[in-house]
């Protein structure tokens, strides 16, 4: 073990030279550009094996991704914003033809108006497309997902967006633990790959033409694997926290047990949460947050069981969803509290969109809402959270 | 490279019967004609369009090489990545053989939505064959036009109207643009002419490095002729110099295959219903149109030989 | 020709096909529109050109010889009658 300071980006790149992938495919866009910088180095200077292929757009990122990933090879690459909406089209077959690809994504808003800062519509935008989606707190959290979603991928047979906020996390210096390169590999093992076209003695048909008869079939049979994720993630998830001391979980609750409000956020917001929890708890405030690691799988019982019986939650969403009520987080949470007894009131809170910053006096405003409706006062049912009226 | 057919019989069919061509399809014969001069040891990625939608309906698949279609814009960015996994594996001790790399597109997948991914392809220098088949037009959605569509042809987007005589553009020229990427190998074909095209699928395998063959292949749905023409009209293209057999090895162009006498491109013309209406009086002017820039085209295409170009 | 349509238990990973050539047992032959290639053996040269230019791999050939069509799959497009540099080949009427 190594005690370094790393920015996301440079985690991550770290983490892919570990793993020493056999074909990267990738495009700059600010902020994920340093990923492939750094990894392009490790190439120029023989530190990985691996075949990199400096595409001239996102879209034939994710094309030579996922035509590397069918011929067997261990495949990453990084991008953000527009670059994954670019990769939108082809990001819908990878899982279809059940590759495991492991993108680095940095959270970045979608234009219009153009905007390079932090915000997590981009990976919003991808939710249906059959990629797993981890959203992660910090660079330790990036490089550890980064490890764990080569073998996650490639158990599940469906491919993964790890995902770090824009410049909060992939610009900023954490310290982190680094592995030994040996571990990493031991960790990963062999590559596995559902099938491959290189093997020209067994031919196979891949991305074939369905017609009304199979298409439902098919797609039945990807989201089958889908919902067979969880227990994988958690399993390995497990295993690497045995190895090395650090688990994360689908979800993660942080002082929930006796709570009876609780913030749900995901990505790098889930720190400023924690810290403002533990200053409330100081003056006997019974206050907790979970923070959401995977997206997708949407972790339903695992959301279930930590919010049932808590009173008042407000989820925090660092995206828009335009459908004139609430945003994805929010709505998915609200929607798995209906099959529980005692659910929570729940609120929405739309925050830093754009790279707007979140500061711990914001999210007591939060508690402070959920304080006010517990004395009888009515808020909206979603909200703003630090926008100019 | 002699291609002898009694030889290349005896290997048998990579392209199988049962796909869904409609009777007469050119784009099919391209396809089978390839396979035949590539061998076994080949692996294809196909753009959508006709021939992948026919060749693969579930759970039926024609090829019997190792397939691969994800879009309609990325047959040569998916191939790229298939070629760079090779590489890697080969490097890796996972893999020796030595496999060929085909990417099949329409005219529509290369010359329109996928050509920035072939011009990136190109460029990055991969191990590759692309083979555009040209149909010119994209015939998979019902014959609209596209970049490869000849002038003053009909199709369902250049309609042949009361005041619109068709398509007014001329085609791209393609072969060119991908000439002008400065590969070690481009080329220019036609089904017709079997030897000539299939020669140059051998000779460009056996080149290392990024490779393009543009092969025409007339469609009886799109062209409006009847099936059993097929084979006749790609023949009348390369005999009115509508299409010329050319090749572009490191740089310069070499006429594979020339007429011995030029026919008159109305020839080619009239036996196809998508440029019928060019031959009512009013519209008689395009067919001169049409016959000028045939002979400046060859011409030009001369001297770039004659100068050693 | 009909087969039995699997459920999606039992279709192989990731949509793909992996039997080699099964179009093969998709029969396209009655495609044809009321003619069909008949071959006159007497004239034919064995060019193989029928051979070549054929759309649907339906020309059989075994031992560098033509030996006919396929008539499970050929269509009937007329291609082999056109080309054939000889006329040893012509489309007749099929009977139903
Ligand atoms: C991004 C995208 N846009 C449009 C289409 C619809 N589409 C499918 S095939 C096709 C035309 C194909 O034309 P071409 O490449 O010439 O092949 P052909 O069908 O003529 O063989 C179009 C427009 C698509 N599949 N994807
Ligand atoms: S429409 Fe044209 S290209 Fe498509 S299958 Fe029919 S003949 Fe072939
Ligand atoms: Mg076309």
């Amino acid at each position: 073990m190594k005690v370094v300071a790393k920015t996301a980006n440079e985690a991550m790149a770290e983490a892919m030279r570990q793993i020493n992938p056999d074909v990267v495919a990738a495009y700059p866009i600010t902020p994920s550009t340093e990923i492939v910088q750094i990894f392009s180095r490790f190439v120029a200077d023989g530190e990985v094996d691996t075949e990199f292929v400096p595409v001239e757009s996102e879209h034939s990122a994710a094309s030579a991704c996922t035509g590397a990933a069918a011929a067997g090879a261990r495949v990453m690459t990084a991008t953000s914003s527009q670059g994954l909406a670019l990769m939108n089209e082809v990001l819908f077959v990878t899982p279809a033809l059940r590759l495991p690809i492991v993108i680095c994504a940095i959270n970045r808003t979608l234009s219009a108006p153009i905007n390079i800062h932090c915000d997590h519509s981009d990976t919003m935008d991808q939710r249906d497309s059959g990629w797993m989606q981890f959203y992660v707190e910090d660079s330790q959290e990036a490089y550890d997902s980064v490890i764990q979603a080569v073998r996650i991928t490639e158990e599940a047979f469906l491919p993964a967006i790890v995902s770090a906020d824009a410049f909060i996390l992939s610009h900023s210096l954490q310290r982190i633990e680094m592995l030994e390169d040996e571990e990493v590999q031991d960790f990963i093992g062999e590559h596995k790959t559902p099938y491959s076209v290189l093997d020209v003695d067994n031919p196979i048909t891949v991305g074939p033409l369905d017609l009304q008869d199979y298409y439902f079939e098919h797609k039945r049979g990807e989201a089958e694997a889908m919902r067979k994720t969880p227990p994988i993630i958690k399993k390995v998830d497990r295993e690497f926290g045995e190895r090395f001391g650090r688990e994360y979980g689908l979800i993660e609750e942080y002082r929930i047990k006796d709570a009876n409000k609780a913030i749900v956020v995901m990505g790098s917001t889930a720190g400023t949460a924690k810290e403002v929890v533990d200053t409330l708890r100081q003056d006997g405030e019974k206050v907790g947050v979970v923070k959401v690691k995977a997206f997708r799988p949407w972790p339903r019982e695992d959301i279930n069981k930590s919010l049932e019986g808590l009173e008042y939650v407000a989820v925090m969403d660092r995206a828009e969803g335009m459908n004139g009520f609430g945003s994805p987080l929010f709505t998915e949470v609200r929607s798995s509290l209906y099959e529980i007894d005692k659910r929570p009131d729940i609120y929405g809170y739309v925050y830093g969109l754009g790279g707007r910053d979140v500061k711990p006096r914001d999210l007591k405003k939060v508690f402070d809402d959920l304080k006010k409706v517990e004395s009888g006062k009515k808020i909206e049912r979603v909200n703003y959270l630090g926008v100019r009226e | 490279m002699a291609i002898n057919l009694k030889e290349l019989s005896k290997q048998g069919d990579f392209l199988t019967s049962g796909h869904r061509a409609c009777a007469g399809c050119g784009p099919a014969i391209a396809l089978r004609q390839a396979l035949l001069a590539a061998g076994k040891d080949t692996v294809v990625a196909n753009a959508t369009g006709c021939m992948e939608v026919v060749t693969t309906i579930f759970p039926y698949t024609a090829w019997k090489v190792p397939w691969i279609h994800s879009l309609f814009e990325n047959a040569a960015a998916t191939i790229s990545g298939v070629e760079a996994a090779y590489k890697a594996l080969k490097r890796k001790g996972k893999i020796s053989k030595d496999i060929n790399f085909i990417a099949f597109g329409g005219d529509g997948g290369t010359y329109d939505i996928g050509l920035q991914a072939l011009s990136g392809t190109m460029e990055r220098g991969h191990n590759i064959l692309y083979i555009c088949y040209d149909n010119e037009a994209y015939m998979n959605t019902g014959i609209q036009r596209s970049g490869a569509t000849p002038y003053g042809a009909h199709t369902t987007t250049s309609p042949a109207g009361k005041k619109i005589p068709g398509k007014t553009q001329w085609r791209k020229d393609l072969t060119e643009i991908i000439a002008a990427h400065d590969i070690p190998y481009v080329a220019q074909a036609t089904i017709s002419e079997w030897r000539d095209y299939m020669g140059k699928v051998q000779k460009a395998l056996s080149i290392k490095g990024p490779k393009f063959i543009n092969v025409l292949a007339p469609c009886q749905l799109g062209w409006y002729y009847k099936s059993e023409d097929t084979i006749k009209i790609a023949n009348l293209a390369f005999r009115t110099r509508f299409w010329p057999l050319y090749e572009v090895e490191n740089g310069v162009h070499r006429i594979t295959k020339e007429p011995k006498k030029a026919v008159p491109v109305e020839e080619w013309l009239k036996l196809q219903g998508r440029f019928r209406h060019l031959f009512k009086d009013e519209n008689r002017k395009i067919i001169e149109k049409i016959q000028k820039r045939v002979d400046e085209r060859w011409k030009r295409l001369k001297a770039l030989e004659e100068a050693g170009l | 020709m009909a087969e039995k349509k699997r459920g999606w238990k039992e279709l192989p990973i990731g949509a793909i096909i992996d039997e080699a050539g099964s179009s093969e047992k998709f029969k396209t032959g009655d495609w044809r529109e009321g003619r069909k290639p008949v071959l006159n053996k007497d004239k034919c040269t064995n060019c193989l050109l029928c051979w070549i230019f054929c759309p649907d791999s339906a020309i059989i050939v075994s031992n560098n010889e033509m030996k006919g069509f396929k008539y499970d799959y050929c269509k009937g497009c007329g291609i082999c009658a056109n080309q054939c540099p000889i006329g040893a080949i012509e489309m007749v009427p099929e009977e139903e």
